[in-house]
């Protein structure tokens, strides 16, 4: 059971916060499991961040390294903005779910081993020489190995399933291992276990079957001695009513709530793309707020689709991931010369071409602040984390409609999938501003001026069906006023100033610090999922006593208007970004400000602990260092977030 | 969807202020005057109708008719299109395209228009050639043809526009052409068929494809040379002297004699607009050995794609309160005491 190195174990007991990984087969039930786990977390109390991590393919062959699907969550008694670096505990369904996660388990931490799966035959598809369970490659960790594979069995022998069926509900037992060591509740589990399979009783039983003996497994091994129960207090955090929620699940409904304070239809043009399609999903089933969704044939028609609706008077949105966007690139075109509202959400995913499709990334910057032929300028927002991305999706929604613009908002694969608790916000407390149509003709001598600008450079927004208003727009350049065709060198100058100038005016917060001060020695600058990371890096770093400041930006285009000022009140600026230093490019252009890029472009967000020797090596090197920080000081490069 | 208004217009009312900028002598003025003249016999109403284009030179229609219109992106059109109709379905939707815009760039997008059956007219100028561009060879080219990016003559097999239509699941396809009088009858036709109604129109490029359709629409000849389906009607054409009739044994359409008139004897079949087999071969029919089938070739109308959304729509939302505040605080919640 236990091995011997219980002189290097964490004690998980001693810690304010735990990461946990499971990880197995594409086949056994990762993702649910550390889903379901996520939510007894989330009903527990304690604050979480999570990041599945799964292979592209649909089913992957069984036991492969290529087929490990992997979900890791972050938990803890305060405050969690990552999934965590490296795991405390990491439980290996398969070896071939061993080899690939064990070198990010924490030195001393717990790996739960299901040793039914450790077969020769799964053990060379693994590219295991010698069995790991016989060797020395578990020696710096703490293990229990169990046969997970068996002991499920022998639990659902009652409910008479076939062996292979019997095998299914290991992901269950394992889940009940857990419950019991975080010191979960068994009950939301079992009643959703009995709603899922509302259809298949015998399947729900032996399924809380094996989530019961996981359960009792714990406790009986608590008694002989290995296994210790740890308990995570809740987190005081802001009272009210909470729930956990997706990026996909809060883009949906921020949509749908940008919508309705807007006082419009949503039509809804996709085509499925990874990591993006889940949007689609979520609206599809959101009919009753007048939301129509379409399902184009191709990304093109998506976005044409979702244009043709925002031109008859609906919020048009379309959505995609990176390869889908640049298909989409013509059509944004389009949406920024005719002047129209239009919502387009990137959930980027690691690139070029069909690249990462299910790992994140943040490489689509450029695409969406220069990527368009001509010049061609389109606000772009970025999302922090998945709470955050329904702020982002109804501030979209609202610039689009009041400045008759496309708007790119963009999310990443990280915060699509990742889960994490959400003060269910109160809809009355947003400023309802109803969308404006013309009803008459707005010129002089009785005519009609589609291009004719407000105070904001806006034109109106005319819907075909309107007694009287007939005009005709498209995608060739427009007389000032009137739009009508007109390649005139002046005009083109003028509208091509107007249509810069009007993105450039976008009203839009002044950037605010997140932690740190203004002026001082060193500026994290990150913009997206980088957020979790450079928040906990540089939250350590100032409790060592270093100047450093964190600044997350939300607004990428139009930049705030305070942003280069504050930029510039400090020795140095450092640019985590998960692609090659795009948003370094443009603060540095718009700024001259001498930004630094600290790349990574793994498909894996940033560690916590490589922000912090980044932080570090930056004030020493760059600002002429600071106070005395030596190496014990530092966390170790695999710290948790304590 | 409320009962169209029928509006008095006449048309002069569908003209715009715009200088039409074709070549001289284009086919293209034909079908606008064919669709300004068509129009007030629809009784349509120029706020409640819409034109919507590709790139081409045809695209430049709705600049040209007084009513609502969107020039959009190369082959878009029908993407765009159905957007609109979705977000309005009332709305009058006319799709203007041509052989390269809606079946080389824009095949993919007219294919699923066809198929959903969103309900427009289509209207898809085939003048065999790039024009806009300087007189490439297009996807309905002739092989041979000669063009500046095929100074050997072009290789590929050209596209059958009806074939094509009929292949995607079109219930309503019909032929005119540019200076025909019959045009406004067929659009007409176009315009009473609910859902997506394809109108293939022979159009003239005087420029870089002069003449290339005077084989069967020169007036000369034509009597010979243009078969006119009308539904219910023998298949007859040479002053009623000869028809078509449907060899039994081989499935193969064939031309007969009449004599005397007596098509009956003769075994000439009548037109049924909703046979979709005769429409194939209709519509594949070569010229040459047959004449041009004109007119209404299939006519089978089947339930409107944004209809079908606005009432599956309906019907996700019956008895569902569209509360944002519920919405929001839905699946598992807990709370936190202040």
């Amino acid at each position: 059971m236990a091995s011997q190195a219980t002189e290097v174990r964490s004690d998980l007991s001693q810690q304010d916060a735990v990461v946990v990984r499971f990880a197995g087969d594409s086949g056994d039930g990762m993702q649910l499991t550390g889903g379901q786990f996520t939510l007894s977390t989330a009903l527990a109390g304690n604050d979480l961040a999570t990041f599945p991590d799964f292979p592209a393919e649909i089913r992957a062959p069984q036991g492969t390294l290529f087929g490990v699907s992997a979900f890791q969550i972050n938990f803890g008694a305060r405050e969690v903005n990552t999934a965590g670096d490296a795991p405390d505990v990491l439980v290996a369904m398969n070896p071939a779910a061993l080899k690939v996660n064990l070198p990010s388990l924490k030195p001393g931490g717990l790996v739960i081993i299901d040793t039914g799966e450790f077969t020769k035959r799964n053990l060379d598809k693994a590219k295991y020489d010698v069995n790991p369970l016989e060797d020395d490659t578990l020696a710096k960790f703490d293990t229990l190995k169990l046969d997970i594979s068996a002991m499920t069995v022998e639990a659902v022998k009652p409910f008479g399933l076939g062996n292979k069926d019997a095998l299914r509900c290991k992901n269950m037992w394992t889940l009940g291992l857990a419950l019991w060591m975080f010191d979960r509740p068994r009950e939301p589990l079992q009643e959703w276990l009995r709603n899922k399979f509302k259809n298949k009783p015998d399947i729900a039983d032996a399924n809380i079957a094996a989530l019961d003996a996981g359960h009792a497994y714990g406790e009986t091994a608590e008694l002989a001695g290995p296994l210790r129960q740890v308990h995570l207090d809740p987190v005081p955090t802001a009272p009210g009513l909470y729930r956990t929620v997706t990026g996909a699940e809060a883009v949906s409904l921020g949509l749908v709530a940008g919508a309705r304070l807007l006082r419009l239809p949503m039509f809804f043009g996709g085509y499925p793309i990874t990591p993006a399609s889940a949007i689609l999903h979520h609206l599809a089933k959101l009919k009753e707020f007048n939301v129509t969704t379409f399902q184009a044939e191709d990304e093109i028609a998506a976005i044409c689709a979702a244009i043709g609706a925002s031109y008859a008077g609906s919020l048009g949105v379309t959505s995609s991931s990176g390869p889908g966007i640049a298909l989409k690139g013509e059509a944004m075109g389009l949406g920024i010369m005719t002047e129209l509202p239009l919502v387009i959400v990137n959930s980027q995913r690691g690139g070029p071409s069909t690249g990462l499709p299910t790992k994140t990334e943040q490489s689509d910057l450029y695409q969406a602040v220069y990527g368009r032929n001509g010049d061609a300028p389109m606000p772009v927002i970025a999302a922090r984390s998945p709470s955050d991305a329904f702020e982002c999706a109804i501030e979209a929604c609202k610039i689009a409609v009041e400045y008759m613009t496309p708007v790119m908002l963009l999310t990443d694969g990280y915060i699509a999938n990742a889960s994490e608790p959400w003060l269910v916000p109160d809809p009355e407390s947003y400023e309802r501003t109803p969308a404006e149509f013309l009803t008459e003709k707005n010129g002089p001598d009785d005519t009609l001026l589609p291009y004719k600008r407000d105070s904001k450079g806006a034109r109106p927004w005319i819907r075909p069906g309107t007694p009287g208003l007939m005009h005709r727009i498209g995608g060739i350049e427009k007389a000032v006023d009137t739009g009508h065709i007109d390649y005139a060198p002046d005009n083109h100058q003028a509208m091509t100033d107007a249509r810069m100038n009007k993105i450039a005016n976008i009203a839009v917060a002044d950037q605010e610090i997140e932690l740190g001060a203004k002026g001082g020695k060193l500026a994290v600058v990150g913009w997206g999922s980088t957020y979790g990371p450079i928040h906990q890096a540089v939250r350590r770093a100032i409790a060592k006593g270093l100047d450093v400041s964190h600044i997350h930006v939300r607004n990428i285009w139009p930049l705030p208007a305070n942003l280069g000022e504050l930029l510039h009140s400090y020795d140095h600026v450092l640019v985590p970004e998960m692609n090659t230093g795009q948003f370094k490019t443009i603060l540095r252009d718009q700024f001259l400000v001498d930004a630094e890029s600290l790349s990574k472009t793994s498909g894996q967000p940033f560690a916590i602990s490589e922000l912090e020797s980044a932080i570090a090596r930056c004030i020493d090197e760059k600002c002429g260092g600071q106070v005395e920080v030596n190496d014990d000081q530092l966390p170790s490069p695999v710290g948790d977030e304590a | 969807m409320n009962a169209p208004v029928k509006i008095e217009t006449t048309l002069k009312d569908w003209e715009t202020d715009q200088e039409v900028r074709w070549c001289p002598g284009c086919g293209d003025y034909a079908i606008l005057k064919a669709v300004q003249r068509t129009l007030p016999q629809l009784g349509a109403d120029p706020s409640n109708t819409c034109f919507i284009s590709g790139i081409g030179c045809s695209s430049r229609f709705p600049y040209y008719i007084e009513s609502y219109g969107f020039h959009t992106i190369h082959g878009r059109a029908p993407a765009v299109a159905t957007g609109v109709k979705l977000a309005n379905p009332d709305l009058d939707v006319w799709l203007i395209t041509g052989d390269g815009d809606g079946l080389s760039i824009g095949g993919n997008h007219m294919m699923h228009v066809l198929r959903r059956n969103v309900n427009m007219q289509i209207m898809l100028f085939n003048n065999e050639i790039y024009g806009l561009t300087k007189g490439q060879y297009s996807p309905t080219s002739r092989p041979g043809t000669t063009s500046p990016s095929t100074p050997g003559g072009s290789i590929d097999q050209p596209a059958e526009p009806c074939a094509f239509a009929l292949g995607a699941g079109a219930r309503f396809v019909a032929r005119g052409f540019d200076v025909s009088k019959k045009l406004p009858e067929v659009l007409k036709a176009a315009h009473a068929h609910k859902g997506a109604a394809f109108i293939e129109i022979f159009q003239n490029c005087i420029v870089y494809n002069k003449d290339v359709f005077n084989e069967f629409a020169a007036p000369k000849g034509a009597e010979d040379n243009q078969l006119w389906l009308e539904n219910g009607q023998p298949m007859l054409f040479a002053k009623g002297e000869k028809g078509l009739t449907l060899n039994h044994d081989t499935l193969r359409l064939e031309v007969v004699d009449v004599v005397d008139g007596d098509w009956e004897a003769a075994k000439v079949i009548r037109h049924d607009v909703t046979n979709r087999a005769i429409a194939h071969m209709l519509v594949e029919l070569p010229f040459g050995p047959f004449p041009k089938a004109l007119g209404v070739i299939y006519d089978d109308p089947a339930p409107a794609f944004e209809e079908q959304v606005v009432e599956e729509n309906k019907r996700l939302s019956e008895g569902k309160e569209p509360n944002l505040a519920a919405l929001l605080a839905k699946g598992q919640t807990w709370t936190v005491e202040g």
